[in-house]
């Protein structure tokens, strides 16, 4: 009779060979990666906790400075704080997740060189940390937003889109993920990529509708390709859905989930391929 | 009978290959450069100057077809010098990374302690931190939930459990580690110079613990170490790497007989003359041994005599020389043995000597000789030759009782009668 075998390691792995009942035989490692984030980001320091609140604050106040006062950008009538505020929340998940993931391997060469556990738990724990950041700052913007209901001359509404927004909390770090893991396994032995992800995260800021509505870019081919860009269909029904700013881009939602889908499953599989030698090319 | 079934591991033509040198120019500008120099034909402006390629095609093998069959309950040991490729094997065998060839196949959960306190998080404390690790080495929540008091209390850090980490000392440090590791439900363990820190009480005590585990609940222990002593202590078998291949297994103290590069010779006949001797015998000896030869030995006496022939040529005369005969093992003298008389030899004769050696008080074992000449010169003695002499293993005649070498030495003495 044929001995069953716990593992048999090999030296080739297929590209999908994707071993998600391993990883979620480790959820208890990424649920304790997610508190030791928490616990140690901000120890040591005089403000604590309140970072989480003082960094999306200060930037919407630039923003409404900068953008709102200065360049004076159409927020559709929604007042310029909140406006800025739902954008850089909702962008900062993405590209949080995204910044956050991308140096998974080369920020975990210590660990992964010297123990195994399925790579990518550390990944999924970043993500998760940033939707908990996310979720922090959400309730910060609620209260604002409570302030500015009770001020007189403040317009926004409510729609039925908000319903959406856990959807398009996991679509943000999902999509924060794929790309983060893809620019991961390339730095292993790029890391040009680790100087471009900064970089390329800030430009990339400025074809997704955060400090300015789509409704000011009109329908044109400016605004297709706007709307191209993965990340602007979830921003801007965020928006819509808190503030009742810009529209409702459903098409380029359903083509921002498929985008969304395909990046995933490309990371995954590059990050499998990845995760098996990497410690010798790190 | 061992089975099929017993087996924990098994590995087969296992290699692992690395290139040497830079992987890459490092940066994707610099390989692109490259590419686009080669595409050209012309000279990579990456190249090392002074090298011919590239180093594309310059690899180094750090495990070269390793066939091991770890069955379970066994506790290995795995020895051999720096670059033996001990180190990549433990790292193929706990995932750390992939091999080129071959495979291993395991039965039952493996963890690996590469390193104690991976992923411990100087902020955490030790509380918090005992549950990081553990679940990084394989523990869920509940498991360690459920042993959390057995670990504190191995780690003997219980007054400060709940201090962050970073003020512990190393020895604490490893201590709290250690107890994390050592409380593992996996069936393997490996270790790799886990041991190597923490006062001598603690690393005794986590040495128990790891026989301990491996007898009652018949766990599989992998264990590299540079310290032999814990290898006596821990391991049952023994396995000698030298440049990726396994060039020994078997039993322990053969094991670090060869590790230690006791060149064993057990030919029965070694020609000595023009062997190098050693610098401290001065550049001409005035006598010489030529060669040793064993002789036949009848079965019944095979292991208490060891009678042998040796030949002495001389430059100068001397009046009054012995012959001294050195037992060692693993690099220590373990007993010697003098001729019962003094030799004179004339200048430029010969001298043929038949002797006779006394084993039978030495302990089974294998041993290696070394043969001097010396000249007594009052209350000193001058060695006028030294060369090393063929290596012998005395059998063991009585199975009744295992020698345990490391509190016993080598020697036993006659039987104590009555008086």
């Amino acid at each position: 009779m044929e001995k069953k075998w716990t593992a048999v390691i090999k030296p080739k792995k297929k590209a999908f060979e994707l071993n998600l009942r391993e990883t979620f035989k480790y959820r208890d490692l990424i649920w304790l990666f997610v508190t030791r984030d928490f616990k140690t980001r901000y120890k040591q320091t005089i403000l604590g906790p309140l970072w989480f609140i003082i960094q999306p604050l200060m930037a919407s106040v630039i923003h409404t400075l900068v953008f709102g006062q200065i360049a004076g950008l159409s927020t559709d009538g929604v007042p310029q704080f909140l406006f800025y505020l739902a954008g850089s929340i909702s962008w900062g998940l993405f590209s949080g997740a995204l910044t956050a993931t991308s140096n998974t391997f080369v920020s975990n060469a210590h660990v992964f060189g010297k123990v195994y556990f399925p790579r990518l738990v550390t990944p999924i724990a970043t993500s998760v940390t940033q939707i908990f950041n996310f979720l922090i700052q959400f309730a910060i913007f609620g209260g604002t937003a409570l302030v500015f209901f009770f001020l007189p001359d403040e317009h926004f509404r409510v729609t039925w889109v908000a319903a959406l927004t856990p959807v398009l909390i996991a679509q943000l770090a999902l999509l924060g993920l794929g790309f983060g893991i893809i620019i991961s396994s390339l730095t292993t032995k790029y890391r040009d990529l680790q100087v471009l992800v900064s970089f390329g995260v800030s430009l990339w800021m400025y074809i997704t509708p955060v400090v300015y509505s789509s409704n000011t870019i009109g329908q044109g081919k400016l605004y297709t390709l706007t709307m191209l860009n993965p990340v602007s269909p979830i921003v801007e029904l965020f928006k819509y859905g808190w503030l009742g700013a810009g529209a409702t881009p459903w098409l380029y939602w359903g083509i921002s989930w498929i985008t969304t889908f395909v990046v995933l499953i490309l990371g995954i599989a590059i990050f499998n391929k990845i995760e098996k030698n990497f410690m010798d090319t790190v | 009978m061992i089975e099929e079934k017993d087996i924990a591991i098994q590995i087969t033509g296992l290699k692992k290959r690395y290139r040497l040198g830079t992987i890459g120019g490092g940066t994707l500008a610099g390989d692109l450069q490259s590419w686009w120099a080669r595409v050209r034909h012309k000279e990579d402006p990456n190249a090392k100057i002074g090298s011919k390629t590239y180093g594309k095609n310059e690899t180094f093998m750090a495990l070269d077809g390793i066939d091991l069959t770890v069955y379970k309950g066994e506790r290995v040991g795995i020895i051999g010098h720096n670059g033996a490729g001990k180190s990549t094997l433990l790292k193929l065998l706990s995932r750390v990374t992939g091999p080129t060839e071959g495979e291993i196949k395991l039965d039952g959960r493996i963890s690996s302690m590469l390193e104690v306190g991976t992923g411990f998080n100087g902020e955490l404390t030790g509380r918090e931190n005992i549950y990081l690790n553990g679940a990084i080495l394989g523990m869920t929540k509940a498991e360690i939930d459920g042993k959390i008091d057995q670990i504190i209390e191995f780690s003997e850090c219980a007054k400060f459990i709940d201090t962050p980490v970073k003020r512990y000392s190393s020895g604490m440090y490893v201590k709290l580690a250690f107890a994390v590791a050592s409380h593992l439900d996996s069936e393997i363990l490996i270790m790799d110079e886990v041991l190597a820190v923490g006062d001598m009480a603690f690393q005794k005590k986590c040495l128990e613990k790891m026989s301990q585990v491996s007898q009652d609940e018949g766990r599989t222990i992998l264990y590299v170490s540079h310290n032999m002593n814990t290898i006596r202590q821990l391991c049952d078998r023994c396995v000698v790497m030298d440049h990726g291949k396994i060039v020994f297994n078997g039993e322990v103290e053969e094991a670090i007989g060869i590790y230690m590069k006791e060149k064993q010779v057990f030919s029965d006949f070694l020609d000595t003359s023009n062997e190098k001797r050693s610098s401290y015998l001065g550049q001409n000896l005035k006598v010489k041994v030529e060669y040793i030869k064993k002789l036949d030995v009848p079965e019944e006496q095979r292991n208490s005599a060891l009678p042998f022939e040796i030949k002495i040529s001389s430059t100068e005369s001397v009046s009054n020389f012995r012959v001294r005969f050195e037992i060692g093992r693993m690099g220590r003298g373990v007993a010697i043995s003098l001729t019962d008389r003094l030799y004179q030899i004339e200048k430029g004769s010969e001298l043929i000597l038949r002797l006779r050696l006394d084993i039978s008080q030495l302990v089974p074992a294998s041993y290696d000789t070394t043969i001097v000449l010396f000249e007594a010169a009052g209350d000193r003695s001058i060695d006028l030759d030294c060369v090393r002499s063929f290596s012998f293993i005395k059998s063991s005649e009585d199975v009744t009782m295992k020698w345990n070498e490391a509190c016993w030495g080598n020697i036993i003495l006659d039987d104590m009668t009555e008086i």
